[in-house]
C-alpha cells in the first residue's frame, strides 16, 4: 500500500452499511414474535360463516352453526394427513381435558375411514367432529392449512384465530385471555 | 444409515472450509508456498464433501426417507419422481444446501481454471472463497441442519409446495444461485487485491468472464423466475416488486455496473475504486437477498420466519462479511487518480454515468424493499412500497441510461470531440423519434408508454448496429467476442423494452362470469369457453376448463385448458393459465371461481409482445456468457 491516507468518503460505504445493519438486527429483533406480520384474519369480529356439514361419527346427522350457538365454541381445523396436527394433538387434548370449552373438530378434506382410525389410535379430544370432504365450507372460513384453530363466541362471532400448530403457551397466553373475556363465567370450570 | 453419512460429510466440509480459509491466506500474507499450496486441494475436497450431501439427500428424496424431516415436510408418496429431486432445493435447508454445492462448484471452477495467476493471488482468493463456504456451512449444520431425523418417522410427507410443482421452477433456484454465488469470484478478487495493496489489471483481466457469467445466469434465473410468474401465479403479471424478486434484482443491478466497471479498469485502469466498491457491493447484495429471503425478516408469512436465531446468525454473517471488507475497503483502497486521465468528453464520462444510474437504482430499490421495515422499526405502522413506487423511480433512472446506451460504445477513450458521436448519431435519434411519434398517433390505448418503448428500442438498436456498421467498415476483422456480447446484450435491452412497455400499454382483460357456449372478444380473438370437467393428476384434483380461441374470421387458432388444481395432500388450490404463446402475444386465460352450474367466473388477457420481455433477458444474459468467451481473457502478458 503506496499511500495511507483515509479520507472521510472511503468509510461512506461502510456507515452506510452499518446503518443498514442496525435496521436489519431492528427486523430480527421484531421478527422474534412470529405474529407480528400476521394480519388480522377479515373474519375476527365477523359472524362466523354459515355451514351444514355432516358429524364424522354419525354421517347421517348434520350440523349447522345455529345448532352450536348459545355458549363459546373453539374450532380446530384438522386433518389425518396433516402431520402438524398429530405434533398438536397432546397440546390439544390437555386443553380439552380442563373442559374450559366446547371443542369443535372441523375435519377437513379427509377419508371418514382415516378420520375415525385416527381419532380412535391417538384419542378424541373433540366434543363434537364435523366433517368437510369436499372442503367447500372451509373456503367460507377462508381457511389455506391445517391446523388452524377458531373461537366463536355465543352469539357465532369469530373472536380469535390461529393459523399453524397450537402450543401451550399459545393457549395460555392468547386463546384462555380470549376466552376469559367473552365468557368470564366459564372461567369457574363450570362446564 | 445414509443421512447420517451426509450430516459427516458436511461437518468435513466445514472442517476442510475452515482449513482453507485460513492457511493459505496467512499464507499468502507470510510468504509460506507450502500453506498457500493447501488452497487448491482443499477446494477440490470441498466440492467432493458438499457433493456427497447433496446427492444424499437427493436419495433419500428420491426413496421417500420419510424419517428426515426435511424430507417429511417436503415430499409424499404422490409426488411424481422428478419433482421429489427438484424438491431437495423446496424449502430452506436444501436450499442452503444447493447454495453451498454451487459455491463448492464455482470455487473448485476458480482452482482449476486459475493455472497461470501467481500462487499468492489465487491462495488469497480461495481462502477468501473458503471463509464464505465456512458461513454457510456452519449455518446449514447449526440453523437448519437437512439430515434432521424426525422420530417416530412419518408415515407420509407433507408434500412440496403445489407452486413449486412446475418446469420453471425446476431450473430457476440453480440459475439464480448459480449468478449470486458467481459475485463471490469478482469479490474474494476484490478483497485479495486490497489484502495485497494493488489491483492489477491482469488479475482483473482474469475476472471478468466470471463476472460476465454468474451475470449471465442471474440474468436468465430472474427471467425464469419472472416467467413463471407469468403462467403459474394466474393473474398475467410479469414483475410485481415484491421482497424477494427485489432481493435478486439489486445484485443483478449492481452486477451491471459492476462487468462495465471492470472493463474500464481492466483497459484504461481508472475507476479501481469503483470497481472493488461494486465488487464488494454486487456480492453483499447477493448476501443481503439470502439474507432477506430465508430470515423471515420481510416475509413472515412463510414457515421458515419462526426462527429468529436463523435470522440473527445470517446478520452477524453479513456484518462480519461486508462489514470486513468495506472496513478493508476504507483503510486499504486505492487513490481513484491511479488510472490514465480523461476529458469530460470521453467514454470513461459515459461508464462513470452508468455506475452511477445502476447504483442509484439499486440503491432505490434497496430503499424501497427495506422501507416497510423501517417504518415498522420506527412503529410507523406497517407500510407497504408498492409498484408505483419502483415504477416511476425506476423509470426516471433508466430513461437517461437507455438514452446513454448507443453513445457508449461510439465514444472514444479518454478524450473525444464531443460533436462526433452526435453526428453519427443524429439521423437514428431522428428515426426513432420518428418511430415514437407514429407509434403515439397509431397506438389504440396506452400511446405514451407505447411510444416512449418503441422510441426506446428504435434508439437502442439503430445506435448498436450504428457501431457495429463503423466496426465492420474500419477494421474488418477486428470483431471480438467482446464486442459481440456487448451488442447481444444492448440489442436485448432494446427486445425488453419493446415487450415491457408494449404489454404495459396495449394489453387488455376481462374477467366475466361464462356458461359453456358463451364467448367473449378481446382485439382480434374471441375466446369460446366451453366449460369445465373434472379430471385426475397424480397427486392433485383438477377443473379443467376448455376455451377455444378464434381468429377475427371465426377460425380456430388453438384451445387452451386452464386448470384449477387442489392438491390431495394439503388442499392447496393453484391456478394454471391456458396460454396461446405467441411472438407478436399471447392470448391468456385463467379460471376465477366457479358461480352456480356450469357458470365459471373467466379471466381472459391479450398480452402483446409479452415473449419479447423474456426473449430481451435472454439476449442479454447471452451476451454476458459470449463475453466471456473473449481470447483475450485468457492471455497473461501486458497489452496496451
Amino acid at each position: 500500500m503506496s499511500e495511507g491516507r483515509s479520507n472521510a468518503a472511503r468509510f461512506l460505504p461502510l456507515a452506510i452499511f452499518f446503518a443498514l445493519a442496525l435496521l436489519l438486527a431492528a427486523g430480527v429483533w421484531l421478527s422474534r414474535n412470529p405474529n407480528r406480520e400476521a394480519l388480522p384474519s377479515p373474519l375476527i369480529d365477523k359472524p362466523a360463516p354459515q355451514f351444514t356439514l355432516p358429524v364424522l361419527h354419525e354421517p347421517g346427522r348434520t350440523v349447522t352453526l345455529a345448532d352450536l350457538r348459545g355458549a363459546p365454541f373453539v374450532l380446530n381445523v384438522w386433518g389425518s394427513w396433516c402431520p402438524s396436527c398429530r405434533d398438536e394433538h397432546p397440546v390439544l387434548t390437555r386443553f380439552a381435558e380442563t373442559k374450559r370449552v366446547r371443542m369443535v373438530g372441523f375435519n377437513w378434506k379427509d377419508e371418514r375411514a382415516d378420520a375415525l382410525r385416527w381419532l380412535d389410535q391417538f384419542g378424541n379430544p373433540y366434543w363434537l367432529v364435523i366433517a368437510d370432504i369436499e372442503g367447500k365450507s372451509a373456503i367460507d372460513w377462508g381457511i389455506y392449512g391445517a391446523p388452524e384453530t377458531f373461537l366463536v363466541d355465543a352469539n357465532g362471532v369469530i373472536r380469535w384465530k390461529h393459523v399453524g400448530p397450537l402450543t401451550d403457551a399459545l393457549i395460555q397466553g392468547e386463546l384462555v385471555p380470549a376466552l376469559d373475556a367473552i365468557d368470564p363465567q366459564g372461567r369457574k370450570g363450570s362446564r | 444409515m445414509f443421512p447420517e453419512l451426509g450430516q459427516l460429510a458436511l461437518v468435513c466440509a466445514l472442517l476442510v472450509a475452515a482449513v482453507q480459509g485460513v492457511l493459505p491466506l496467512a499464507g499468502a500474507q507470510r510468504g509460506r508456498m507450502a500453506w498457500m499450496a493447501v488452497a487448491r486441494p482443499a477446494a477440490y475436497l470441498q466440492l467432493g464433501l458438499v457433493g456427497l450431501a447433496f446427492a444424499i439427500l437427493s436419495h433419500a428424496f428420491a426413496t421417500q426417507d420419510f424419517s428426515l424431516r426435511y424430507v417429511a415436510q417436503n415430499s409424499n408418496t404422490l409426488l411424481p419422481m422428478v419433482y421429489r429431486y427438484t424438491a431437495v432445493w423446496g424449502a430452506h435447508e436444501g436450499s442452503l444446501l444447493l447454495w453451498a454445492l454451487i459455491l463448492a462448484a464455482w470455487t473448485a471452477a476458480v482452482a482449476r481454471f486459475s493455472r497461470r495467476l501467481p500462487m499468492p493471488v489465487i491462495a488469497r482468493v480461495l481462502g477468501v472463497m473458503g471463509l464464505v463456504a465456512v458461513g454457510f456451512l456452519a449455518f446449514l449444520l447449526f440453523t437448519s441442519n437437512p439430515f434432521e431425523r424426525l422420530l417416530p418417522a412419518a408415515v407420509e410427507g407433507r408434500d412440496l409446495n403445489p407452486l413449486l410443482q412446475d418446469p420453471g421452477m425446476i431450473i430457476h433456484p440453480p440459475m439464480l444461485y448459480l449468478g449470486y454465488v458467481g459475485f463471490s469470484v469478482p469479490f474474494a478478487f476484490a478483497i485479495a487485491a486490497l489484502l495485497d495493496g494493488q489491483v492489477d489489471t491482469r488479475w482483473l483481466r482474469w475476472t471478468r468472464p466470471w463476472t460476465n457469467v454468474a451475470w449471465g445466469f442471474l440474468t436468465c434465473g430472474i427471467a425464469l423466475g419472472s416467467w413463471w410468474a407469468y403462467y403459474e401465479l394466474g393473474w398475467g403479471g410479469w414483475w410485481f416488486w415484491d421482497p424477494v424478486e427485489n432481493a435478486s434484482f439489486m445484485p443483478w443491478l449492481a452486477g451491471a455496473a459492476l462487468l462495465h466497471s471492470q472493463a474500464v479498469t481492466e483497459k484504461r485502469g481508472s475507476f479501481r475504486g469503483w470497481t472493488l466498491l461494486l465488487a464488494i457491493a454486487t456480492f453483499s447484495l447477493s448476501l443481503l437477498g439470502t439474507f432477506l429471503v430465508r430470515s423471515g425478516v420481510l416475509t413472515s408469512v412463510h414457515a421458515f420466519a419462526a426462527d429468529p436465531t436463523r435470522g440473527l446468525f445470517i446478520l452477524m454473517f453479513l456484518g462480519a462479511v461486508v462489514g470486513g471488507s468495506l472496513l478493508l475497503y476504507a483503510l486499504r483502497a486505492p487513490n481513484e487518480n491511479d488510472g490514465a486521465p480523461f476529458a469530460a468528453a470521453s467514454r470513461e464520462t459515459l461508464l462513470l454515468a452508468n455506475n452511477l444510474l445502476l447504483s442509484t437504482a439499486c440503491a432505490m430499490v434497496l430503499i424501497g424493499t427495506l422501507y416497510p421495515l423501517l417504518a415498522d422499526a420506527l412503529s410507523l405502522g406497517k407500510i407497504s412500497v408498492g409498484p408505483p413506487y419502483f415504477a416511476l423511480l425506476f423509470t426516471v433512472l433508466m430513461a437517461p441510461l437507455v438514452a446513454l446506451v448507443p453513445f457508449g460504445p461510439l465514444t472514444k477513450w479518454q478524450r473525444e470531440q464531443a460533436s462526433r458521436p452526435f453526428a453519427m448519431l443524429v439521423p437514428w435519434a431522428g428515426l426513432a423519434v420518428g418511430v415514437g411519434i407514429a407509434a403515439f398517433f397509431l397506438a389504440p390505448q396506452g400511446a405514451w408508454k407505447v411510444a416512449a418503448g418503441l422510441l426506446g428500442a428504435t434508439w437502442v438498436v439503430a445506435g448498436t448496429l450504428r457501431f457495429l456498421w463503423t466496426r465492420v467498415r474500419s477494421q474488418g476483422n477486428r470483431f471480438t467476442a467482446e464486442m459481440l456480447g456487448m451488442t447481444l446484450a444492448h440489442a436485448g435491452i432494446a427486445v425488453f423494452l419493446v415487450g415491457a412497455l408494449l404489454v404495459e400499454g396495449l394489453a387488455q382483460q376481462r374477467e366475466l362470469p361464462l356458461a359453456p357456449g358463451q364467448s367473449v372478444t378481446l382485439g382480434d380473438r374471441t375466446f369460446a369457453f366451453d366449460g369445465v370437467v373434472h379430471r385426475e393428476g397424480p397427486n392433485y384434483i383438477a377443473d379443467r376448463g376448455t376455451v377455444r380461441i378464434l381468429d377475427g374470421n371465426d377460425r380456430l387458432v388453438t384451445t387452451l385448458h386452464p386448470e384449477k388444481r387442489r392438491y390431495a395432500s394439503g388442499g392447496q388450490v393453484m391456478t394454471e393459465a391456458g396460454i396461446a404463446a405467441g411472438f407478436l402475444g399471447d392470448a391468456y386465460v385463467a379460471l376465477g371461481e366457479p358461480l352456480g352450474g356450469d357458470a365459471w367466473a373467466v379471466r381472459v388477457h391479450r398480452k402483446p409482445f409479452v415473449r419479447w420481455i423474456w426473449l430481451g433477458a435472454a439476449l442479454m444474459g447471452l451476451g454476458g456468457f459470449v463475453t466471456a468467451t473473449d481470447k483475450r481473457f485468457r492471455r497473461t502478458g501486458v497489452t496496451a
